[in-house]
């Protein structure tokens, strides 16, 4: 793998949201605007069975009795949902035996974004789910997976093949009444992906899904489940990217985890979404809920992410972990640069003896963004012996950026001890002139300082996505020097 | 018999670090305990302590007739068992002088005897401050904190100095000394020597054996006293290292 | 008002008396004052009463408090024996004294000292009358009126409290303390208002107690504006020792001028429910704030610090380190709050809250948050909640203490990074010898309030004396 930082500087000195083509792909909507009829269409066009439709109907009347959050430091300005497409994809015949039969401009996006769905060129080691507009295109190396039992592939799919599993589950962690957006999510879902590892096995290789948003005015809201049985493990990756578009996306994804007895999840996000340009027209809406239940004893949730995209972030990956000795990990980068606004963080529930908790974020703000971590370490009652540490440490590039830091803690357990560390300071102004003088222009030592101080969170990617989101840091931050 | 400790098995979150240790130390006796890393030399210091988490799952420990496992930390020391520390923890905000006239008063409490007064107490601080060579802006200063590791040391044979201990335990009381700090500490532990009292010294190198001369030296390896001998055996090990017993205790192996 | 009933304090209560008795509350007034508490009460009747849906109330809940019944007392009666309530000492500390009695100015000899040097102290209704124009450039200036129910409620009702002021270039020879005793035989609902002026490159050292007299239930909510001119230097002392039965709601609001140093402890000793708003504004460049914090909570006790900086300016420094012991079904929140605006380069801020719990029943909220908007600061926080470090508990019993030496050694070293910054010796004497008792559970609400001693004290003989070595 590349990571030579000479070619990121490279491309962080010519690049801009590179991301951001449009693809002349034939689409099928829903009708614009949200009522109990486009929950029936999307239902009905999908062929759900009736648990489905069911689901989605709870959920559309409770969102219809909930008010928009507006606890996060975001300005985020009013959302006409009748003006919203809130489904869309790509016209397409019943079910793709084979890739001849998907549209070539859309192969041809996805071999764009660097990602191919062609089974001699597919990623080493990866299993990729692509997602365009809601829908899954393509699921790579499934029958690979099946020798193992291990059930990956569109959420559609998985209604369709695996009821059982998807009723059991759906929900279970993100109930349809837990939050405005999730709730709308509930009633409005698409597709997105879904991953089932039986009792111990251990998935060979990484599995990926990867978003697009392609069609205009369209809310994407995707819905993924990973449930990992007792001893599994996987590690999951998940990307994204949208066309550089004038008026504001909306997405809402959720993303439920469970992990039985034993077992691990790891769930890697480059979140690239178009942020919009420098003056703050267009961008993402990325209003999302992730969280993961440690079920079973000894069970382990991990969460990793590279926030640089979207116009407005509000994503707080979390952990529940009812599980005794259970695990909760959350790395975090995030970058925010022009007029983008992130209010990112997670929230670690210890319900379990001897739970542990990490959490790692690193907040980089430039231009006239705004950048807020904001986390939530409970230990309950009888979550004796548990322990958290968190480090938050914010870097400001320039003085006209917003750096916020906002920890909760709550603890009610005496044998456990809960740490917090935060730091926010501006660029060092020693490194900056010891790379200058070695040659580097200031974006390209930022860059690089960047990537050193993110490198925590970093590592913890795997090598697939490393060297993408370090190149994604250095570019997010171009025309942040004066 | 000062000390004697029959098969015992002692582990952690489950694992078991000793293995049947069986070990005697009578009055007036210097023992050392040698023995490369990560065998238990630490662990059987803490557990004659009396470290509570460590569980003793077999065997017993009896002291001046007593079963020490039934002991608190604090009896034990209170009936002389002083552990030298390899790490001695930083303690904020307590200093020096208040932590040792708490401890040496309490050990007087238990003997029935009055609390020093803070007159004799001072006075009792300048002997044994003295025969570490401890300077006396030290005990001022909170326990151990931003001590440098010869201080730490130094302050740990100060408080044996200070306690009059029937047994030290001293646990690498050598690590991180240099040449000048190594002979203060050794100086230190032979000026309390007696009749009565007796050591266990625990180190990794046989370089503190030149200042403190052991009447017995045993060799740990994994969990178990696999050697014991005078001090002639540490001059051996220190000639042939620790892969020599590693090879004996592979070869024995192989034997049975 | 003698003898008002006891009732259930309810906004419409509240706003209710007001219009029966407003021109009674204003009696005192200037003129621009009266309008203040006309828009102050407009104000409380929006916001009303807090409730934990407020976020800044999230973790308190007054619910308690307000189920208890309340007289409201708009005028106190003067009948008590002022030498009998206030004959405080501290050994060694020579201060000088003013009393409070529920809030309301009692004095010895004259209601407004003035001093030769300048110095101004006394009844803040007296002031009122003597010097609108001093008090007018100040009073209500400083404190959140539009924001805060309680300031709101404070500054429509208040009537008299503690004025203090220092002039210019003028440092105060000897500490000044300010002894707020609640003290009736009715539960009390009360309002009082301080206001404390330093000028221009002056000095005071401000010991403010708050005392309960007897078991009596009582609500106080008092609100204290302190300005603080250039290069002016506050040594702020904050006592509190109440009875479980007691609320109380402490706002103090710093003003500081360019290059102006506050030092300001605050030592929770007892108290049924303790809420401190404590709130800087740094109004020039160059200032100092540092705000410690002791908390030692038992029982049912709650404990509520909010502390908000405003680095409104360049080369602020600020810090705070607030310390807390839970034990028993007590619980605590600090809630710290670092604004950094965007012009305030070079601005330099921390904010520490540590927490040691002792039982399963003791609980703590901690948030220290920072908001920052510029690049050239230099900020951190940190938050650590345990037990008492059990490597140590080890080391102590392994030299022969008794387990509950070790915890009382422990205990009083965690209290002590806190109170080794009180820059007073006497004081920080006395205080330490409060906290020790405090731990050992022997500092009980008692006839006497903290620092009212009828005998000058004997030190308790300790086992651990950490003062006399």
């Amino acid at each position: 793998m590349e990571s030579d930082p000479n070619k990121i500087i490279g491309e962080v000195t010519q690049s801009d949201y590179k991301y951001g083509f449009v693809t002349d792909i034939e689409t099928e909507y829903a009708p614009k605007g949200l009522n109990e009829d486009t929950v029936r269409f999307i239902s009905k066009t999908k062929n759900e069975p009736a648990f489905m439709l069911e689901f989605r109907l709870k959920a559309y009347r409770h969102w219809l009795t909930m008010k928009l959050p507006t606890w996060a430091h975001l300005d985020i300005p009013p959302i006409d949902f009748q003006d919203i497409y809130f489904y869309a994809a790509p016209k397409k015949k019943k079910q793709y035996e084979s890739l001849d039969q998907v549209d070539p401009e859309l192969l041809a996006t996805f071999e764009k974004l660097g990602i191919s769905l062609e089974e001699q060129k597919k990623l080493a080691g990866v299993a990729v789910d692509a997602v365009i507009d809601s829908i899954s295109v393509k699921t790579t190396f499934s029958e690979t997976l099946a020798k193992y039992g291990i059930i990956f592939c569109s959420m559609s799919e998985a209604i369709q093949h695996h009821p059982e599993l998807v009723k059991q589950y759906l929900g279970s962690v993100v109930p349809y009444t837990d939050n405005y957006y999730a709730s709308l999510n509930s009633a409005v879902f698409s597709d997105g992906s879904f991953c089932y590892i039986p009792k111990g096995v251990r998935c060979p290789v990484e599995l990926s899904t990867y978003f697009r948003i392609n069609a205009a005015n369209t809310g994407q809201f995707e819905r993924t489940l990973i449930v990992a049985d007792e001893g599994a493990y996987v590690s999951y990756m998940e990307g994204c990217t949208a066309p550089r578009r004038d008026e504001n996306q909306l997405h809402a994804a959720v993303v439920e985890i469970v992990a039985m007895k034993d077992a691990s999840v790891k769930y890697s996000t480059v979140q690239n979404w178009y942020p919009g340009d420098k003056n703050g027209t267009g961008g993402i809406y990325n209003f999302v809920t992730k969280r993961g239940i440690c079920k079973g004893s000894n069970s382990k949730i991990s969460w990793t992410q590279v926030e640089t995209g979207s116009a407005i972030t509000w994503k707080y990956p979390s952990c529940i972990l009812l599980g005794d000795n259970s695990v909760g990990e959350f790395y975090s980068v995030a970058v925010t640069n022009h007029h983008q606004q992130a209010d990112t963080g997670t929230k670690m529930m210890h319900l379990g003896k001897n739970t542990k908790s990490t959490i790692i974020s690193k907040g980089i703000s430039a231009g006239k963004s705004n950048n807020s971590y904001r986390g939530l370490v409970r230990i309950t009652k009888n979550a004796s012996n548990s322990r958290n540490y968190s480090q938050c440490d914010s870097l400001l590039l320039g003085s006209t950026c917003g750096a916020h830091t906002w920890p909760y803690i709550q603890v009610e357990n005496k044998s456990s001890i809960v740490e917090h560390e935060a730091t926010t300071s501006k660029i060092s102004e020693d490194q900056l002139f010891y790379c200058q003088q070695r040659g580097m222009d200031a974006e390209s030592a930022i860059g690089l300082i960047v990537n050193g101080y993110a490198k925590e969170v970093l590592k913890q990617l795997p090598m697939e996505f490393a060297v993408e989101a370090q190149k994604l840091l250095s570019i997010s931050l171009e025309g942040s020097v004066g | 018999m000062l000390l004697s400790i029959k098969n015992l098995h002692a582990s952690i979150n489950g694992k078991e670090i000793l293995k049947g240790i069986d070990l005697d130390i009578n009055q007036g006796e210097v023992h050392a305990i040698m023995g490369p890393n990560g065998t238990g030399k630490s662990t059987l210091a803490s557990v004659i302590a009396g470290r509570e988490v460590f569980d003793v799952t077999e065997g017993e420990i009896f002291y001046k007739n007593k079963n020490l496992l039934r002991l608190a930390v604090e009896e034990r020391a209170r009936e002389g068992i002083f552990l030298g520390f390899q790490y001695p923890v930083e303690i904020p905000g307590v200093s020096i002088t208040n932590f040792m006239r708490t401890a040496v008063n309490e050990l007087r409490k238990y003997k029935g005897l009055d609390p020093l007064s803070g007159g004799a107490f001072l006075k009792l601080m300048e002997e044994k401050k003295e025969l570490v060579e401890l300077t006396s802006n030290l005990a001022n200063r909170s326990v151990n904190e931003g001590f440098s590791g010869g201080e730490k040391k130094k302050n740990e044979i100060f408080q044996m100095a200070m306690l009059e201990p029937t047994l030290a335990i001293l646990d690498e009381t050598d690590s991180g000394l240099d040449i000048d700090a190594l002979r203060v500490v050794a100086n230190g532990v032979n000026k309390l020597r007696t009749k009565e009292n007796a050591f266990l010294v625990i180190t990794h190198y046989q370089r503190l054996l030149d200042y403190i001369i052991p009447d017995f030296v045993h060799v740990l390896f994994e969990g178990k006293i696999v050697k014991s001998g005078t001090k002639e055996l540490a001059l051996e090990l220190e000639e042939k290292g620790y892969d020599w017993i590693r090879k004996e205790q592979q070869d024995n192996g192989k034997a049975e | 008002m003698q003898g008002a009933l006891k009732q259930n304090i309810t906004k419409e209560l509240m706003t209710g008396l007001y219009a029966d008795h407003r021109a009674a509350i204003a009696a005192n007034d200037y003129p621009a004052l009266t309008a203040r508490r006309e828009n102050a009460i407009h104000r409380f009747e929006e916001l009303g009463f807090p409730t934990t849906k407020l976020e800044a109330w999230k973790n308190t809940d007054l619910r308690e408090s307000f189920a208890k019944e309340y007289a409201v007392v708009l005028k106190p009666k003067q009948d008590v024996d002022v030498q009998k309530v206030f004959r405080c000492n501290i050994p060694h500390l020579d201060t000088a004294i003013m009393g409070q009695l529920n809030g309301w100015y009692v004095s010895k000899d004259v209601p407004l000292m003035e001093l030769g040097n300048g110095i101004i102290m006394g009844s803040l209704a007296e002031a009122m009358k003597k010097y609108p124009a001093l008090i007018g450039v100040h009073l209500g200036r400083y404190a959140d009126t539009n924001g805060d129910a309680f300031t709101a409620l404070n500054t429509a009702f208040s009537q008299d409290g503690v004025f203090i002021y220092v002039p210019d270039n003028v440092k105060s020879p000897k500490p000044v303390q300010i002894i707020n005793v609640i003290h009736n035989d009715e539960n009390l609902f009360l309002q009082s208002r301080n206001l404390i002026v330093l000028g221009k490159n002056s000095r005071l050292s401000l010991v403010h107690c708050d005392d309960s007299y007897n078991h009596q239930p009582s609500f106080s909510n008092v609100v204290t504006e302190i300005h603080l001119g250039e290069h002016a230097s506050l040594d702020h002392y904050k006592l509190q020792s109440l009875n479980n039965e007691s609320t109380l709601i402490s706002s103090v609001y710093f003003r500081m001028e360019a290059s102006a140093k506050l030092e300001s402890h605050y030592i929770s000793l007892n108290g049924g429910l303790l809420r401190n708003n404590i709130r800087i504004r740094f109004n020039g460049p160059h200032g100092d704030a540092k705000i410690y914090g002791i908390y030692l909570m038992d029982r049912k006790q709650h404990i509520d610090n909010q502390v908000f900086v405003d680095h409104a300016y360049p080369d602020c420094t600020s810090g705070e380190l607030f310390k807390g012991i839970l034990d028993e079904h007590s619980s605590g929140v600090f809630n710290g709050h670092v604004l950094v605006e965007r012009n305030a380069v070079r601005t330099n801020a921390y904010q520490s809250n540590k927490n040691i719990l002792l039982t399963e029943t003791a609980k703590v909220n901690s948030k220290p948050f920072l908001e920052i908007y510029n690049d050239d600061v230099k900020c951190s926080h940190g938050s650590t909640t345990g037990q008492l470090d059990q490597d140590a508990m080890y080391y102590l019993r392994q030299r022969g203490i008794g387990e509950d030496s070790a915890r009382m050694l422990l205990m009083y070293a965690y209290a002590d990074e806190v109170i080794s910054k009180i820059a007073i010796d006497p004081l920080r004497y006395r205080i330490e010898d409060m906290v020790k008792k405090r731990l050992q559970g022997e500092l009980q609400i008692c006839e006497a309030c903290v620092l009212h001693c009828n005998t000058p004290e004997q030190p308790v003989e300790f086992v651990i004396d950490m003062t006399k070595i």
